[in-house]
Formats: C-alpha cells, structure tokens, sequence
C-alpha cells in the first residue's frame, strides 16, 4: 500500500506533539509494533524540535513542514524548515554536541534519530533552511501478514 | 497529551511524579516548577517517579540532567523508579544510568534515600 500526506504548521512548540501524533497516526496504516510507532514518534519531535529552537531560535512566524511517504514496510520521513540552517552538520550529529547548552538542550537529537531510523540525511544551506530525511523499514514478518 | 508535574517533598527528598508527554514543549513548565521547589531549603536527594510518563525525547533527557548537575553539587542524589520500557532505552541511549540510580517502584528509591 502506497499512501503520502503533508503537513505544514507554525514553529510552535506547542506543535511538537501535534507533530508527532500525526505522523504516527498516518503510519499507523502500516501496523507497525509498539516499538516501532514509539520510535517514529521520537525522530519526528527530535526533527521538529531541533527546526523550532534551532531553525528559527523558537519565532513563531516560522514554518515547518513534513512529508512522510509509506509503502509496504518503509516508512520515509521529510522534516523541512526554511531557518537558520547548520554550519558544520558532521558536528551538528555528534552526540552530545549541542550550540545551545544554556538552554538545557542535552545534544542527544541525532543520535536518537540515527538509533530509531535506518538511514538519516541532513542537508542544509546557512540562511536558507534544513532538510532531515529519516527511512525506516518496519519488521517484515508483520507487514507480510497484512 | 501534555504533562503533569506532581511534586512532593518527604524529609529532605523531592519527589517529582510525571503523568504524560516530556518533550521540549513541557520541560520549559517542568524546570520551572521543580527549581522553584529546589530554591527553598533542604532538598537534598531527588526521586523520579516516571511510572505515567509515556512519552519523552531527548529534550527530557536535558531538563533531567539539569536538575541532576543542581542536586549533586549540594552532594545529593537521583534516583529514577517505575521506567517505562520506551523512556528505559532513551535512558540507555544517553547514558543517564551512569550517573542515576535505577528503582522499580517509588518505596524502593525513598528507603533508598534514607526517608521510607
């Protein structure tokens, strides 16, 4: 089963749960297991909290959008925000590395997301805005049972 | 969806018992409260009951380890109680149980403490 769907929505944090239930709800049509939603769920508000404190240092005129695409037993997530962007993405992934540990933010975002995902990729222009693309494939003995 | 933040203070120990979703939107709320506790005089150890908590991402991990740096310069201690299996494993990521004692249940981590 092919499906996609697209979100757009303020750089709120308000949204971040917002987010995250979409997504999983939309997933949910794959049957994924506990395991997998939860992880879904985290990458989606690790990307869209990242975008809202570090994309667009939380002004909520920004705008943030997702596109997730599901076939089968792949899901694949697109978080783009049109903020700041990264300098140095190598650094941005490293665990613990964090531009802004005044607010308590603990520089554990990418690692997360590279834990939970199969593949993640961060393209990202200084000025211009940052793409996250995340895929994960679900466990295959419950996709073919469907 | 969102959190709540029940806070309890037994002898010189804050227990701080989350209901819900801990993500960046809630730890702004959470830090507050707790530190507001924290401020008056006496806390020394923290136990943190998550058994309710079903949600949280690496923004917790940040508020948590905040508290953490604030109690252990007095000397005190953290211990966590009542993990649920998603919250465990980004515990595990993060590499929280090196510095946090881990509790199955609430009693366990006050007796612990000195306080039950």
């Amino acid at each position: 089963m092919k499906n996609e769907m697209k979100l757009e929505f303020s750089a709120v944090s308000e949204n971040e749960a917002f987010a995250r239930v979409s997504v999983g709800a939309f997933v949910a049509q794959l049957d994924p297991n506990m395991d997998e939603l939860t992880e879904i769920k985290t990458v989606v508000s690790e990307a869209v909290t990242n975008a809202i404190i570090h994309g667009y240092h939380e002004n909520p005129a920004g705008s943030i959008v997702i596109m997730v695409k599901i076939d089968t037993d792949t899901v694949e997530l697109t978080v783009k925000d049109h903020g700041e962007g990264i300098d140095n993405i190598n650094k941005a992934r490293e665990p613990l590395y964090t531009t802004k540990p005044e607010l308590e933010r603990s520089g554990m975002g990418f690692t997360i997301m590279e834990n939970f995902m199969d593949e993640v990729e961060v393209t990202s222009e200084p000025k211009t805005g940052t793409t996250v693309y995340l895929k994960k494939r679900l466990a295959r003995s419950r996709s073919l049972c469907n | 969806m969102s959190l709540s933040v029940n806070l309890e203070t037994k002898g010189n120990v804050l227990c701080i018992r989350l209901e819900g979703e801990l993500d960046h939107h809630a730890a702004g709320k959470l830090r507050q409260q707790v530190d507001n506790v924290l401020q008056e005089k006496g806390i020394k150890h923290i136990v943190l009951n998550l058994e309710e908590l079903t949600f949280m991402d690496s923004s917790g991990i940040g508020v948590i380890l905040g508290r953490y740096q604030q109690i252990s310069k007095q000397g005190g201690e953290m211990v966590v109680c009542s993990i649920s299996s998603p919250v465990k494993r980004i515990f595990e990521l993060s590499g929280l149980f090196k510095i946090l004692r881990l509790e199955s249940r609430e009693a366990d981590a006050l007796r612990k403490l000195g306080v039950a």
